[in-house]
């Protein structure tokens, strides 16, 4: 690991870091499952199985998101400078769903809790749908661009007074958040099928999962079309010049034949296959191959947005203040010392993986609940 | 570097002060909390003894309650460096985000993933694997604390790092250099056994209030016995890390030693305070007197500082004016060679984007005879290189006094329990119950010590806060001032509500 070139770490790290982004998306099905819970628990019984259902999991997705951020300052501090400090107000509203996120599922039905059951639920439902959607905008300008520049030490300056927010207004920006929440909505639905031994909310969750991947179809076909005929922000090697060149994604697609294109299209058949064993073979695996799917689709997009000499984070008011994983990245130092440090990454998931298979063992129950055992 | 708006940042660094404050109010019980109910259910699973259980889970329920709201204060700090200094993060992300990655990686999944089981694992798992799982909370909390002091530690001294004029940044050099560093360790031992402290404390004031009332007395009485001798060792560690902290910052931050001793006038022999009020008028190099009325100990502040009896102890004179004698620059010669660094660089950069090789080169050798001092070329002045010199003095002497009372206050404990008449001393149980609200103030004094002690720097000589800043405008930053004060207050509110009605309910009936 120690003789890998600058640019070999620069590519190694913007896997790891879309291997943790694509995490956090596929955990997002705890922010899906906030907002169908109007929709799919009717009782106050059924709704406190779905919330502890959920509520064992959310810390999990909070704290991928916690490292995808400790990540990216981390292997590309230039990105987390420019873009946190330049799109403020994304970021920031994005946060404080989290904020309200984290609290929600403890303090929800302990008595006292000063704003009322009903309050809690409801920020739940802003987490899942407003953090959801601001995500996938922000996600969404590393395909369009963001209005910023750069100066000779790398300050940013954002040219929008809305500060990251007039990208939620750009339909390609848009489309991609509506349809990450779909996506999220269908997992949630899938993962509470998989989770809870209840018969009425298994069979409303099999609907929704369903509904969900029917509403997220429009949004993709436009988001694909959209992709494979945009202008792409593109890097020349020699020099590190940006361009803009035609059909860039529809090139890098082509390019990476497996992790590009194959990645994104068997993620997407996956992600369908999940849905269909679920609604029409009534099997609880759907989460499964919807999961990984998801992770595929999510990988496939930000290797196109990241590699073959592309800039992920692109500027269209300066072309030349974009960032690339080479010219945003630590040094080779850093990257090689933090190289290291992930080689634990595997043994957190086994570990992980293997406590949730011990606690995931037995579906939760109606009987759990009143037992209080959750 | 672009137009200087004080307001920004003085808004800015109330932000981050109120963020890290909320923060702090939750994340000390966190660490020392999730230790003590480890003991607890170690005494459990040794024991048998369902009494232990249920004590165990009652405390784990104050825990997780304390827990969530550390949570959602926490995201914001890690972001924060982002969003509102921005400049930082360039600046210092490079070895800035190595300890944040690593206690994403290392602390936070282990803290969570067995969080889970210790919650909703007591009929999912084997009693031993429960008792690991709390274990490994414990650890996962503690190492968090590790990675995120030693990157504190090294924005108080930075090691293991240069600065590379061509990304104009500083870059990792020693990985190993900045996790050993000392002000790192004396910085992590003493966090973490204040954050027990804390912990025994909280255990004690609910357990004294629990005996007050006559209720579970022989729940309370056997917390009270494992938190208090938890309590007397922790302290001891608080006590002697401090000196070590002490130390460290005389040897490599002495103008935040000066301030906090309110120290003008350095010399040999120094004497430290123990009590005092300093006169707030008082102004580097002017005539009038330090304190308006002092109690002082000579040369205790020479041994603490230098460990050394009689040794020189600059003040804020000597560090602001300069001190031939004791070969102290002054800082007006600092701040002029700052200019010269900053200068030299701007010439590199220009010369080698029009690839005059001569003049970068010249320009480069210039920087690097200058570059030590790069952080005071931003300076206009000598003065404002020094801190608010009462508000450190006052807390860290509210800190030094409260450390010292705490271990006074468990051994009462231990020694009442031993003579078996605790329920009977009703004013020492009513002393116990507000002693929680004195760790707070602790706790909170030290951070104010450690982070307005070390002002104007975000990073020490090198980086000042107001040059670490995001390019935000002051009505930005006032309005998410706001929206946090808001949130955290109401969230607050929550939590201490619930807390106390949890605390009402007490332990579940077996």
């Amino acid at each position: 690991m120690g003789s890998l070139s600058l640019s070999q770490l620069q590519h190694l790290w913007w896997l790891l870091v879309a291997v943790v982004g694509a995490l956090f998306i596929f955990m997002t099905f705890v922010q899906g499952g906030q907002t169908l819970l109007f929709a799919i628990a009717r009782t106050e019984d059924e709704k406190t199985l779905v919330i502890n259902s959920l509520g064992k999991k959310w810390e999990l997705t909070f704290t991928t998101l916690v490292l995808f951020g400790g990540a990216l300052f981390a292997a590309f501090p230039l990105f987390y400078a420019t873009s946190f400090g330049g799109a403020y107000w994304v970021w920031i509203l994005i946060l404080f769903t989290f904020i309200l996120q984290a609290v929600s599922y403890e303090y929800r039905k302990k008595p006292k809790n000063f704003l009322g059951a009903r309050t809690y639920e409801i920020f739940l439902f802003i987490n899942g749908s407003v953090g959801i959607i601001l995500i996938g905008a922000a996600i969404g300008t590393f395909f369009t661009g963001s209005g910023f520049s750069l100066n000779d030490y790398n300050l940013v300056t954002w040219q929008s007074p809305l500060r990251g927010l007039e990208a939620a207004f750009n339909p390609f920006n848009l489309s991609f958040g509506l349809f990450l929440m779909f996506i999220a909505r269908l997992l949630g639905a899938l993962y509470l099928h998989n989770n809870i031994a209840h018969s009425a909310i298994r069979e409303r969750t099999r609907k929704a999962a369903f509904n969900n991947l029917l509403c997220s179809l429009p949004f993709l076909l436009y988001i694909l079309f959209s992709l494979v005929t945009m202008n792409g922000f593109a890097v020349n090697p020699e020099n590190g010049q940006i361009f803009l060149e035609s059909g860039k994604y529809l090139n890098n697609l082509l390019a990476m034949p497996i992790h590009g294109l194959g990645f994104l299209l068997a993620g997407l058949l996956l992600v369908i296959y999940g849905v269909i064993i679920n609604r029409f073979k009534n099997s609880d695996k759907g989460i499964w191959p919807a999961g990984l799917g998801v992770v595929l689709v999510v990988l496939a997009l930000l290797f196109i947005a990241g590699y073959n000499n592309t800039a992920f984070y692109p500027s269209f008011y300066d072309l030349q203040s974009s960032l690339t994983i080479a010219n945003a990245s630590s040094s080779h130092y850093t990257l090689t010392a933090m190289s290291y440090i992930a080689i634990s990454i595997p043994f957190i998931l086994a570990y992980i993986i293997y406590v949730w298979h011990l606690l995931d063992a037995r579906k939760l129950t109606e009987d759990d609940v009143a037992a209080g055992k959750y | 570097m672009g137009h200087l708006d004080l307001a920004q940042v003085d808004w800015a660094r109330a932000q981050f002060a109120l963020t890290a404050m909320y923060h702090w109010i939750f994340v000390p019980l966190t660490l020392g909390l999730s230790v003590l109910i480890a003991f607890f259910e170690t005494i459990y699973y040794k024991t048998g003894k369902e009494e232990w259980k249920r004590l165990t889970r009652f405390w784990m329920t104050l825990f997780g309650i304390n827990f969530a709201i550390g949570v959602a204060t926490g995201i914001i700090m890690e972001f924060q460096f982002g969003t509102n200094w921005s400049n930082y993060s360039w600046m210092v992300g490079d070895i800035f985000g190595a300890p944040l990655a690593a206690e994403g990686l290392f602390a936070f999944f282990l803290e969570t993933t067995f969080f889970a089981v210790m919650f909703f694992g007591w009929d999912r798992v084997s009693k031993k694997f429960h008792l690991l799982s709390t274990w490994l909370v414990a650890i996962g909390s503690n190492l968090s604390a590790l990675w995120i002091l030693v990157a504190n530690a090294w924005m108080q001294h930075p090691v293991g790092m240069h600065f590379n004029p061509d990304t104009a940044r500083f870059e990792m050099k020693n990985f190993w250099e900045i996790l050993g560093s000392p002000v790192a360790v004396s910085h992590f031992v003493h966090v973490t056994s204040s954050g027990f402290l804390l912990a025994a404390l909280f255990v004690v004031s609910i357990s004294s209030w629990f005996l007050l009332k006559n209720r579970h007395a022989e729940m309370a009485k056997k917390s009270i016995a494992v938190a208090a001798v938890f309590g007397v060792i922790s302290a001891s560690f608080v006590g002697l890390t401090g000196d070590e902290s002490a130390y460290t910052a005389a040897q490599v931050q002495p103008m935040k030693l000066a301030a906090m001793e309110g120290l003008y006038q350095g010399g040999y022999n120094a004497a430290m305070v123990v009590a005092g009020i300093p006169n707030p008028a008082k102004k580097p190099g002017d005539t009038q007197n330090e304190f308006k009325a002092v109690i002082k100990v000579p040369g205790l502040l020479s041994l603490l500082a230098n460990r050394k009896i009689g040794s020189f102890v600059p003040g804020i004179d000597d560090l602001v004016f300069g001190n031939r004698k004791q070969g102290i620059i002054s800082a007006a010669a600092k701040i002029e060679s700052g200019k010269k660094a900053i200068a030299s660089l701007a010439t590199y950069k220009t010369a080698r984007k029009r690839g005059r090789a001569g003049v970068a080169a010249q320009a480069l050798k210039t920087f690097r005879e200058n570059q030590h001092y790069i952080g005071y070329g931003y300076f206009a002045k000598a003065e404002d290189l020094v801190p608010d010199v009462p508000l450190v003095f006052y807390s860290f002497h509210i800190m030094v006094m409260l450390g010292t009372l705490f271990p006074v206050i468990f051994i009462g404990f231990l020694l009442f329990i031993y003579k078996q008449n605790l329920a009977r001393q009703k004013w020492f149980l009513r002393f116990g119950c507000w002693s929680l609200f004195l760790g707070y103030l602790a706790q909170q004094s030290g951070w104010v010590v450690a982070e307005v002690g070390r002002q104007p720097w975000a990073i020490q000589d090198l980086l000042p806060v107001f040059v670490a800043r995001s390019n935000l405008t002051t009505g930005t930053i006032q309005t998410t001032f706001f929206m946090f004060v808001l949130v955290f207050t109401v969230l607050l509110i929550a939590e201490v509500s619930i807390m106390l009605k949890q605390i009402k309910i007490g332990p579940e009936e077996l």
